[in-house]
């Protein structure tokens, strides 16, 4: 093929890529969006089987049977509540190939390689790296294996500093080697940053990790784009740069929906800086002691009865409910009687609909996915900007399983952890059922409100039970 | 030192029609984004066949099936839950 031919195809290929991203505007249109995206990497393979000669075609064919085999198994058996674990796993695997491939191209031509090249060669190989062991860890936390708050180590800014300046520092040194030595040199380089993506994603926990998620999620696509610029491959580094355009605005609406800085995220500040506040924040951990005795009791008798009742009569008598679903209903295994008891009420003739917090669930929109599991419509889904000013007009709000996201004093309170975070303005309706397992603060050790509001019905225990309780007596009247 | 210039070219200019068309998807599609260009990044595969394009030591051979066998897990594995988790979507047309 001539040079014109190849940039042409090369072009068709990444039109075709951004064609993909252009139907994601509605889940049909997504659907073919993605099978879109698969022809596009589908051509990118065979545009590039077929300019080269290759030795080893066997070795070629079988890992790649082998690795689709194993994605194809995962991906058919994952359920949906494990689909972040999943997800940070992946990206784990492709920093792997990144920095695999950055660094055998390093060795293999260190002459003819430009410096830009080079630059981008090592940056692949850190990047993927780093972007490796952290996903790691991040599966690892998305799917319970390892403790899910964030864990600081001593001096942890600097181990990290340290370790990034090592990592400079090898970069530097190994610039014109060859041979063995770059061997060395490369071997720590990618041990250098697998001990820096442990060191920095250890320190991002709970609530934080849909950030985590979509930040590892821009940086596999940055770690491609470098290996595509060693490599010299143009559709490698359009592929990469459209991925980590994709990561960095996930982060960045996911930062905007906590009200928090990325830096701040990363470097595991949580906010509680002046004394003031951190006397709120301390008396915040220890409000939930206090309250564990009040919860011991309430879990032993099964929901008060009057709460109960006057629950039921609230959801009788209310003609717009509006659901709004925390991860707690996620890590309940509810989503399923939430949409059960979601369609009685429609079938009961009130007007129903879930809202959902931008960063509710393990990653962003992960919510979204696991009602659509429950078989709940899209379009009774509604995000919380366009629906935040219908609170007042609606006339219940249940809240499952969700704190935080719910908690008035972020925007009540100054100085607290979550204060200036939207939530979801459920205190404006008339009547709220809060299904939460127990009164303690969520996430953020910022005590709710609304649990002390007398207009407030809290049904503490289990949300699944709660939820079925409810079903049970709607559904026989 | 022409083409660098190009490949950086290309790096940013798909970096900016990522970012214009990524600003429209909705919320709702957030994770099936993720997921979708967490399959995208897999295109290293590309990279690691390039490296059986000229001989390979052992070593190579090992690296390289390595990276392949990975990407394409990313690869295949990515798509293919995408595509199950986009059609749990279901509206009231051909829902219910």
């Amino acid at each position: 093929m001539s040079d014109g031919l190849n940039i042409l195809t090369d072009l068709a290929i990444i039109v075709l890529l951004i064609a993909g991203f252009w139907q994601f505007r509605t889940p049909k249109g997504a659907l073919r969006g993605n099978l879109t995206a698969a022809v596009a990497l589908l051509c990118t393979l065979i545009v590039v089987l077929y300019r080269h000669s290759y030795f080893d075609l066997s070795i070629i064919v079988s890992a790649f049977a082998l690795g689709s085999l194993a994605g194809s198994v995962v991906a058919l058996r994952a359920t949906m509540i494990q689909i972040p674990a999943m997800i940070a796993f992946q990206h784990g695997a492709g920093g792997v190939a990144a920095f695999i491939v950055s660094a055998v191209e390093l060795y293999r031509y260190p002459a003819t390689v430009l410096s830009i090249g080079r630059i981008s060669g090592f940056l692949g190989v850190v990047i993927g790296a780093a972007t490796f062991s952290a996903s790691m860890i991040a599966s690892g936390k998305l799917a319970n294996r390892i403790k899910q708050t964030p864990t600081i180590l001593p001096l942890h800014d600097g181990l990290i500093l340290g370790t990034l300046l090592l990592i400079i520092t090898l970069g530097t040194v190994s610039w014109n080697a060859t041979g063995s030595p770059l061997i060395y040199y490369l071997v720590s380089l990618v041990f250098c940053s697998i001990v820096l993506g442990v060191v920095f994603s250890v320190r991002v926990g709970g609530a934080d990790m849909p950030v985590l998620i979509s930040f590892l999620n821009a940086t596999a696509g940055l770690a491609a784009a470098f290996c595509g610029i060693i490599i010299q491959n143009r559709l490698l580094i359009a592929c990469g740069a459209t991925v980590a355009a994709s990561g960095s605005i996930l982060t960045r609406a996911m930062c905007n929906a906590m009200n928090r800085s990325l830096v701040k995220v990363l470097i595991g500040i949580r906010p509680k800086t002046n004394g003031v506040d951190s006397v709120k924040a301390k008396r915040a951990q220890d409000e939930p002691e206090a309250l564990s005795e009040k919860v011991a009791t309430a879990a032993a008798l099964p929901v008060k009865e009057d709460y109960f009742s006057r629950a039921v009569e609230a959801v009788r008598n209310a003609r717009s409910v509006v659901i709004v679903p925390g991860y707690g209903m996620a890590l309940a295994q509810a989503q399923f009687d939430v949409a059960k008891l979601g369609q009685l009420l429609e079938t009961m003739g009130k007007s129903v609909c879930y809202v959902v917090h931008p960063v509710a669930g393990r990653m962003p929109g992960h919510m979204n996915v696991l009602l659509a599991e429950a078989e709940v419509d899209y379009d009774h889904l509604r995000e919380m900007e366009s629906f935040n000013p219908q609170f007042q007009s609606t006339d219940l709000a249940l809240v499952v399983g969700a704190c935080d996201v719910v908690n008035s004093a972020a925007i009540e309170i100054e100085g607290t952890p979550i204060s200036g975070m939207p939530i979801l303005m459920v205190h404006e309706a008339r009547n709220v059922i809060i299904c939460n397992l127990d009164e303690k603060p969520g996430y953020s050790g910022v005590p709710n409100p609304l649990y002390k509001d007398p207009r407030v019905i809290l049904l503490i225990g289990d949300a699944k039970e709660s939820v079925n309780r409810l079903l049970r007596s709607l559904s026989n009247p | 030192m022409l083409d660098i210039f190009f490949m950086l070219g290309v790096f940013v200019f798909s970096f900016a029609i990522g970012h214009v068309l990524i600003w429209k998807v909705p919320q709702l599609l957030h994770t099936p984004l993720m997921s979708m260009t967490n399959a995208i990044s897999a295109v290293t595969v590309v990279g690691a066949l390039l490296l059986f394009a000229s001989e390979t030591t052992l070593a190579d051979a090992v690296l390289g099936a390595a990276a392949i066998a990975l990407a394409a897990f990313n690869l295949v594995g990515g798509f293919l839950i995408t595509d199950r988790m986009l059609r749990l979507f279901k509206d009231r047309s051909n829902g219910l």
